[in-house]
């Protein structure tokens, strides 16, 4: 397999987070967009993480240090956190649209248009 | 030189205090009387290391002592393992700035915030705010300035849809959006950084790309993420559509906070950081950030401009300060850092104080339409005369604080020959004022109208705040005497002018 066809995949994958942030209207369909273009950057983290043939450190018998081999562990740990706060960036935009759809009947950002000049 | 065991109490009472009052919101008066402890406890903090600074040091605190260790395999090549906090020049001014805007918008929120329900979770969502601000300023970790830009920004989101109304939530939603892609870019930056260098620790990627001058791609992709990223937190031009619902939607205190404080640690100071102490200044780089200050600076005037209502007109202007602040850094000179960091400095003093009065006004009556309101200047003395300081200061008027930064920033453009920028400098500054004799002439002079009446002027402790604001801004320029200058604007200038070797 390429080596580079998961960072390619993972980029298609931010693009069409982007994308739906851009083009949609419904303000579900944002949130959802912003949530794909957040796991792609998440999912880079991994992958910048990642050596092919790698073990994790603690299957290594530690007399020998050998970065070279070894999964990077410290993304994972970033990873965690940064889901976390794309946990909570989430759940507080669905709560919003939900008093969004409470105050106009709709999803549809076009139509909220007290903001204007 | 501050004990490294303090740092952390920068995060640590904020954040405690937010604890508290989730835990005793019932009791009557405590969630006021912790905001204000925690926010007198911080400045107070911010002060002290202030003065207890020595000239070019940096105070350095690893966290569980994971400090510099050997990388397997090499003999003398140290790397920082774990987070470092660090508290230098420019770390301890931010501090200041940041703890005493917060702790006078506390004092002025115990009366203002009485007209919103729940005053508890107005509370530990600001505190939340300040510890998040703190957290990004004295941070020495990339990764960690990340963690802290996120708490400040989801407390911001929350309280710009403090008021629950269609505009506050619309607002709160575009703010949101935005601040969202702003930190995915962030993140990417970060990555691609770390997947390069192999550290999070400012210090030790500052050196790593010091060793590896090639790389530039790298470099180029990794800036461009950075300054979009944070250029969206500080709504520099091509990035600011948001700013102009979001900061006059929420409650006055806060559009005083994010105006005044939030985009210049999360924006500014951020791009500062990457810009200066970890890529090093160079001068296509130093050409981009004054691109974008003239711009953001010309273009916030013009919308401002054809504003009625209040608050939107001073959203604009604060796109437009902004502007002048990342021009009087982006020259570069040991003179322009220190207008632009001056001018930051003023800048959030009376841009508050102008969204505070604009709360004032709002409180007694009712509204922040520049047509519905005027002659106001007989019935709220206190608010008419500190707006006509801080607008005086914003126009740059002497001897008003504005005024001498904005004259160290022309005179650094005129030092270099940008004598196109020291022209724009100053146009702007002409509009700004006509824009602030819209506000006074509309709103604070000529004849009451018969539906003001009965207004009178605001309680107490929104008095207190408001009027220290306008002494501050009045003897700001007091703070260019020497004796005053070197410790305090001096240190954080020599942080950014050592760069990389700081």
């Amino acid at each position: 397999m390429n080596a580079t066809l998961p960072y390619v995949l993972c980029m298609i994958l931010f693009c069409i987070g982007i994308y739906a942030m851009l083009a949609k209207r419904n303000i579900i369909k944002i949130i959802i967009g912003l949530s794909i273009a957040e796991y792609a950057v998440n999912l880079f983290l991994v992958l910048a993480a990642y050596r092919i043939g790698g073990t994790a450190p603690i299957f290594s018998d530690g007399r020998t240090p050998a970065p070279g081999s070894m999964v990077d562990p410290l993304p994972h740990a970033l990873v965690l956190t940064s889901i976390v706060i794309g946990l909570a960036t989430t759940a507080f935009m669905i709560a919003l649209a939900i008093r969004l759809y409470g105050k106009y009947g709709t999803f549809d950002i076009t139509r909220m248009r007290e903001l204007r000049g | 030189m501050m004990s490294p065991g303090t740092i952390p109490l920068f995060v640590a009472v904020p954040l405690a205090g937010a604890f508290l009052i989730a835990l005793l919101k019932r009791v009557k008066g405590f969630p006021d009387a912790m905001g204000v402890m925690a926010t007198v406890c911080t400045f107070a903090l911010s002060v002290f290391a202030v003065l207890r600074q020595l000239p070019g040091e940096r105070v350095i605190l690893d966290i569980g002592s994971w400090g510099a260790r050997l990388i397997p395999g090499s003999i003398d090549a140290l790397r920082t393992v774990g987070i470092q906090l660090a508290l230098d020049g420019l770390s301890t001014f931010m501090l200041v700035v940041v703890n005493f805007i917060a702790f006078l918008v506390a004092v002025y929120s115990i009366h203002y915030m009485t007209r919103f329900t729940s005053k508890a979770y107005f509370y530990i969502l600001f505190l939340l705010m300040v510890a998040g601000m703190n957290g990004v300023i004295i941070t020495g970790d990339l990764f960690n300035l990340f963690v802290f830009v996120e708490i400040a920004s989801l407390a911001s989101y929350a309280l710009v849809a403090f008021g629950t109304g269609k505009r506050e939530l619309e607002a709160a939603f575009k703010y949101a959006v935005m601040g969202g892609v702003g930190s995915l870019l962030v993140l990417l930056g970060i990555i691609f950084l770390y997947s390069n260098t192999g550290t999070l620790n400012m210090m030790d990627m500052s050196r790593w790309l010091a060793e590896h001058p090639g790389s530039e791609g790298l470099r180029n992709l990794v800036l461009g993420l950075f300054l979009a990223g944070f250029g969206l937190k500080a709504a520099l031009v091509p990035f600011h559509a948001w700013l102009p619902d979001a900061h006059p939607s929420a409650p006055a205190p806060i559009s005083a906070m994010l105006s005044g404080v939030l985009i210049k640690s999360l924006g500014v100071y951020a791009i500062c950081r990457v810009l200066f102490n970890i890529f090093g200044i160079t001068p296509q780089l130093s050409s981009m950030l004054m691109g974008l200050g003239a711009l953001s600076m010309s273009i916030g005037v013009i919308l401002a401009l054809r504003q009625w209502d209040m608050k939107r007109l001073l959203a604009y202007h604060s796109i437009s300060q902004i502007g002048y602040i990342i021009l009087g850094i982006g020259i570069g000179t040991p003179l322009g850092i220190l207008g632009g960091l001056f001018h930051l400095f003023n800048h959030s003093i009376f841009k508050s104080l102008l969204f505070l009065d604009a709360g004032a006004v709002e409180y007694a009556t009712g509204t922040r339409n520049l047509k519905e309101l005027g002659g106001l200047s007989r019935r709220m003395p206190v608010t008419s005369w500190t707006t006509l300081s801080a607008s005086m200061s914003i126009a740059g008027i002497p001897p008003f604080s504005g005024f001498w930064s904005k004259l160290i920033i022309v005179m650094a453009c005129v030092e270099q020959g940008l004598w196109f920028y020291a022209f724009i400098t100053v146009l702007v500054s002409i509009l700004t004022l006509a824009s602030f004799m819209k506000i006074m002439r509309y709103g604070f002079l000529g004849t009451i109208r018969e539906a003001l009446g009965k207004v009178s002027e605001v309680p107490a402790f929104m008095r207190i705040a408001l009027v220290t604001l306008a002494l501050v801004c009045i003897l700001g320029g007091l703070l260019l005497l020497p004796g005053l200058k070197n410790g305090f604007l001096g240190q954080a200038v020599q942080v950014l002018i050592n760069g990389r070797g700081g």
